[in-house]
C-alpha cells in the first residue's frame, strides 16, 4: 500500500534547480533508502515533505489526502517524525524537555516536570540508554544527541520516519541499536526513509532504493535486485574506478622523525601518551566512540591543553597552550563536528577557504582578491565541492559539501601536522575516494597527518602506523603489514591487560 | 550537578555573601525595615525585569520598556486628571495598550526579520515621543484610590512595612517563573534563545512565540509603570531614562546569558536585590554624594560580572577535572 506519494515535485534556489520534477513513493512497512552524491538534493526533498521549505511545484499525498505543511509543526502532526541531516537538537535544554518538546506532559495546564522525567527515562530506556535526562543535551557526546534525536523523531512518527544520515557519528553497536528499533517500526507499519553514505547500511537494512542525481531521480528499485557497482553508477552517472582502496599503501621505509609528544594528557580527557610522528607519515586512531581519539587530537591542538607532558619537534620544544600556539607551530585541526566547530555558514565559500589562511598572516595583509578566487576555485575543483559558485553563502551547501570545505580550508594554509577527524563523515562514495587519493598526495609532498575515523577501510588504506584507543588509553600500535580490520578489531576488544585501575 | 545553574548559584553566594559584609558594617542591614523599603524601592524594576528576562531568553532584548514605563505614568495621570475613569479601568486601559505595542514589536521583528535591538529602539523613542506629547510637565496623580493603594502595606515584624507594590513584585516573579519554566511557551523561549533555526525545525511556533515574548515584555513594562505611578505619586515624561539597561543589568547579573537560551527568572531577583544593595549601602554609608551613586554602582556592579565569571569558570574547571 502506498502511504506517501510525491509527484513531479520542484525547489528552485536561487542559481539552483535542487529538485527538478522528482517523483517519490513510500509503502506502509517498508525502509526506503533515498541515495545520492552531495548536493543531490536529498535534504532539500526531505525539507520539502516537512514543511521546512515550501515546495515550488508538484504535489504531495499521505494515505490519498494531499498535503502541503507550511511549518514542520503542521509536518508532525500529520504523524511525519524527522531527523534532520545538519541539527541534532537544542544543547541548551535538558534531555527530557528535548525528547518531549511540544508534547510535554501537563497538569493543570502546566509542565508536569516529574511525569516529564519519567516519560522520558522511559523512552530512552528502549534504546539502553540510562542518562540523567536533567542534564543539558549539550553536556553529552554527539553519538548520544543522535541517539535521542532519533528517540524524538520515532515518538513524533505516527505513519512515517524520515531520517537524514542518522548513523553518521554512531559506532557499530550504536548503529545497530538504531536498525532494529527502525525494523521494530517497519514491522508496525511505517513508511521509513533513510538517507546515509554507508551503502553498506543501505544494504544491510532497506528494501527499496531511490537515487537522485542533479536534483533529478534516476531510479527507483528493490534494494534486492541492486549490486553495488550499479548503485554506485547510478548515483555518480559514471563507473568508479576504485571505491575504496582497500589495501594498505605502499611502505614507504622510515620516517624522518618530526614531532614528538611525551607523556601528554588532560584529567578527564586522555591519560598520558607518547606519540611520534614522522615526517610524511600518517598515524591512524582507532577506538570506539569516546575512547578518547578526538581528546587526543583536541589535547595536542591545545583545545584542551595538555596537564602533562611535552611536545617537541626537530628544533626544541614546543607549547601547545591553546590552538593559536598550535597553529603557529604549523599544525592544522579538521574537527568532527563542522557545524559549530568549522564553518561560518553565512561567510561565501570563498572567505570559508581563506579565512584559515587570512587569520594566520593576520588581518593587516589581506591575501589579495585574485588569490582567493584562484585557491577557491583550486579547492571547488579538487574536492569536487558541488555549489553554483564560489561566492555562494557556505551554509546553503549541502552538508557534504559543507563537509569539504572545512577539510578546504585547512589544506589552503598547508600546515605540516594536520589532525582529520572523521574526515569523510556525509561524504558520498565518489568524492570519499577523491579525498582518499588527496590524502596520498599531501603524504608525498611531506605534510605528516593524524587521521581519526570509524571507518576501519578508510584508516587502513591511509595509515602508515595505527594506534588503537581504549578507555582514554593509548593501548596498541599497529605498524605496516600489522594492519587489518582484524587486529584493529582484536586490540579494540581485548580486556584492559594490565587491569585499568 | 548541572552546569547550566552555575551562574545562579554563584550570584546567590556573591548576594548573600554582600549582604553580610554590609550588615557587619551596618547591623540595621537585617531590619525589616530596610528589607521592607528594598523591596518596594525596587518594585518597578522588579516586574520589569520579569519580562526582560523572557525577552533575552528568546534571544532578543527590549530596549523601549523604560519608556513605557514614563508614558505609561503620563498617561495614568492625564486620563484621571481629565476624564472620570476609575483608576482601575485606567490600568486595563493602559495594560491593553502596552500589551499590544509589545505585540506589535514582536510581529515587526518576526514579519520583517529585523533585529530586535533596532525595533525596540525605534519603540523606544516612539513610547517617549507619546509621552511629551501627553503632557511635557510632571502631572500629580491625586485619586483618593490612590492614596489607598499607596497606603497599603502589612507591618511586618519589627516595624517594617511590606507594601502592595513590593507584594506585587513577588508575585509577579512567580508568575514569570510559571511561565518560563511551567509552560510550552517557556519552553519554546527557552528553545529560540538556543537556536532559531533548530528551534523551528523540532516544531516551535516562531512568529507566534516572538510576539508573545515581546507583549509579555509589554505587560510587564505597563504594570511596571502602573507601581511606578503609585510609588511616585505622579507622571512625568522624563522618568525611568535608563531603565531598560538597568533592567537587562539585573538579568545579567541574575546569570541569565545575554545571547539567550540559559538562566533563570529567580536569577533575576536576586540581580535586582544587588542593584538595591548596593543602593542602600550607598544611601547607608551617606559619605558618597549622589553623583557618586551611578559610579560606584558602575564599578561594584564590573566587580560583581568580574567574581561572577571567574568563579563560574572556577568551578567549570573544578567539575571538569
Ligand atoms: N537554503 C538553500 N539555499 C540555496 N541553495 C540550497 C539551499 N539548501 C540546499 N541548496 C542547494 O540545493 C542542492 C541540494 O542540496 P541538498 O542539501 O538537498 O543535498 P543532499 O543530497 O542532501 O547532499 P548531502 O549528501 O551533502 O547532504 C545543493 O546544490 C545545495 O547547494
Ligand atoms: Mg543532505
Amino acid at each position: 500500500m502506498t502511504l506517501l506519494t510525491v509527484r513531479s515535485l520542484t525547489k528552485v534556489f536561487p542559481g539552483t534547480k535542487a529538485l527538478d520534477g522528482v517523483d517519490f513513493d513510500l509503502r506502509a512497512g517498508e525502509i526506503h533508502a533515498l541515495l545520492g552524491e552531495n548536493g543531490a538534493g536529498k535534504s532539500t526533498l526531505i525539507k520539502c515533505l516537512t514543511g521546512a521549505y515550501a515546495r515550488d511545484a508538484g504535489t504531495v499525498t499521505l494515505d490519498g489526502r494531499p498535503i502541503a505543511p507550511r511549518s514542520t509543526v503542521e509536518a508532525q502532526d500529520l504523524g511525519i517524525g524527522t531527523v534532520y541531516q545538519e541539527v541534532n537538537l537544542l544543547p541548551n535544554l535538558t534531555v527530557a524537555q528535548n525528547l518531549l518538546f511540544g508534547r510535554e506532559p501537563r497538569r493543570f495546564g502546566l509542565i508536569d516536570s516529574r511525569a516529564l522525567r519519567r516519560q522520558a527515562r522511559e523512552v530512552l530506556t528502549q534504546y539502553g540508554l540510562d542518562l540523567n535526562v536533567d542534564r543539558d543535551l549539550g553536556s553529552y557526546s554527539v553519538a548520544i544527541q543522535q541517539i535521542v534525536a532519533i528517540a524524538r523523531a520515532v515518538a513524533l512518527s505516527g505513519k512515517v520516519l524520515i531520517l537524514d544520515e542518522p548513523t553518521a557519528s554512531l559506532d557499530a553497536r550504536e548503529v545497530g541499536m538504531v536498525f532494529e528499533v527502525v525494523r521494530g517500526l517497519r514491522d508496525r507499519g511505517l513508511g521509513i526513509v533513510f538517507v546515509s553514505h554507508f551503502l553498506d547500511q543501505v544494504f544491510a537494512l532497506t528494501d527499496r532504493i531511490t537515487v537522485l542525481r542533479n536534483g533529478r531521480r534516476i531510479v527507483t528499485e528493490d534494494t534486492a535486485a541492486l549490486d553495488r557497482m550499479r548503485l554506485i553508477e547510478h548515483m555518480l552517472g559514471r563507473a568508479l574506478e576504485d571505491e575504496v582502496m582497500h589495501s594498505p599503501p605502499p611502505a614507504r621505509g622510515p620516517r624522518a622523525p618530526m614531532l614528538r609528544f611525551a607523556g601528554m594528557g588532560r584529567r578527564g580527557a586522555v591519560e598520558p601518551f607518547d606519540l611520534a610522528v614522522g615526517q610524511g607519515e600518517v598515524v591512524g586512531l582507532a577506538g570506539l566512540l569516546g575512547s578518547g581519539r578526538t581528546e587526543t587530537a583536541e589535547t595536542i591542538f591545545g583545545l584542551r591543553p595538555a596537564q602533562t607532558g611535552s611536545a617537541a619537534d626537530e628544533n626544541g620544544p614546543l607549547r601547545l597552550a591553546s590552538p593559536r600556539a598550535a597553529i603557529a607551530a604549523g599544525f592544522g585541526f579538521a574537527p568532527e563536528d563542522r557545524k559549530t566547530d568549522g564553518i561560518v555558514a553565512d561567510l561565501t565559500l570563498r572567505e570559508n577557504v581563506v579565512l584559515g589562511l587570512q587569520a594566520r598572516r593576520g588581518w593587516m595583509r589581506p591575501i589579495p582578491r585574485a588569490e582567493q578566487n584562484r585557491l577557491a576555485e583550486d579547492y571547488i575543483k579538487r574536492l569536487d565541492i558541488r555549489t553554483s559558485g564560489r561566492e555562494k553563502p557556505v551554509g546553503e551547501l549541502s552538508g557534504g559539501n559543507q563537509q569539504k570545505v572545512v577539510l578546504a580550508r585547512w589544506l589552503a594554509m598547508n600546515p605540516r601536522f594536520l589532525i582529520l577527524d572523521e574526515p569523510t563523515r556525509g561524504i558520498d562514495v565518489g568524492a570519499h575516494a577523491e579525498i582518499l587519493h588527496l590524502i596520498h598526495d599531501l603524504v608525498e609532498r611531506g605534510m605528516s597527518l593524524l587521521v581519526i575515523s570509524s571507518e576501519l577501510d578508510e584508516l587502513i588504506a591511509v595509515s602508515d602506523r595505527v594506534i588503537v584507543l581504549r578507555d582514554r588509553r593509548h593501548v596498541a600500535e599497529l605498524t605496516g603489514a600489522e594492519i587489518s580490520g582484524e587486529t584493529i578489531m582484536r586490540a579494540i576488544a581485548a580486556a584492559p591487560a594490565e587491569g585499568a585501575a | 550537578m548541572n552546569t547550566r545553574a552555575l551562574p545562579l548559584y554563584v550570584t546567590i553566594a556573591i548576594f548573600a555573601l554582600a549582604w553580610v559584609v554590609c550588615w557587619l558594617q551596618f547591623p540595621a542591614m537585617a531590619s525589616t525595615r530596610v528589607i521592607g523599603n528594598l523591596l518596594t524601592d525596587n518594585a518597578y524594576l522588579g516586574i520589569v525585569a520579569v519580562g526582560m528576562t523572557l525577552v533575552i531568553l528568546s534571544g532578543g532584548i527590549d530596549l523601549s520598556v523604560g519608556s513605557v514605563i514614563a508614558f505609561s505614568g503620563v498617561f495614568i495621570a492625564v486620563m484621571l486628571r481629565d476624564t472620570g475613569l476609575h483608576p482601575l479601568a485606567v490600568f486595563a486601559l493602559l495594560l491593553a495598550l502596552t500589551t499590544a505595542f509589545g505585540a506589535a514589536m514582536g510581529g515587526l521583528i518576526h514579519g520583517l526579520a529585523m533585529p530586535a535591538f533596532i525595533v525596540t529602539l525605534a519603540g523606544m523613542f516612539l513610547a517617549r515621543g507619546a509621552a511629551y506629547l501627553l503632557s511635557i510637565d510632571s502631572v500629580p496623580i491625586q485619586h483618593e484610590f490612590y492614596k489607598t493603594l499607596q497606603g497599603a502595606y502589612w507591618l511586618m515584624p519589627g516595624k517594617g512595612r511590606l507594601t502592595l507594590i513590593g507584594v506585587l513584585m513577588l508575585a509577579v516573579f512567580v508568575l514569570g517563573m510559571v511561565v518560563a519554566h511551567r509552560t510550552r511557551f517557556g519552553a519554546s523561549v527557552y528553545a529560540l534563545g538556543g537556536g532559531e533555526a533548530t528551534a523551528r525545525l523540532m516544531g516551535v511556533r516562531q512568529g507566534r512565540t516572538t510576539v508573545l515574548v515581546y507583549a509579555f515584555s509589554g505587560l510587564m513594562a505597563g504594570l511596571s509603570g502602573i507601581v511606578f505611578s503609585i510609588y511616585t505619586g505622579s507622571g512625568y515624561s522624563l522618568a525611568t531614562v535608563g531603565t531598560e539597561l538597568t533592567a537587562i543589568a539585573c538579568v545579567v547579573i541574575g546569570g541569565t546569558l545575554l545571547t539567550g537560551g540559559a538562566g533563570y527568572v529567580i536569577g533575576t531577583l536576586v540581580g535586582v536585590l544587588t542593584m538595591g544593595l548596593i543602593q542602600t549601602y550607598i544611601v547607608f554609608d551617606g559619605s558618597l554624594s549622589s553623583w557618586w551613586t551611578k559610579i560606584v554602582i558602575g564599578i561594584l556592579l564590573l566587580a560583581f560580572i568580574l567574581l561572577q565569571k571567574g568563579l563560574v569558570r572556577l568551578s567549570q574547571a573544578r567539575m571538569a577535572a
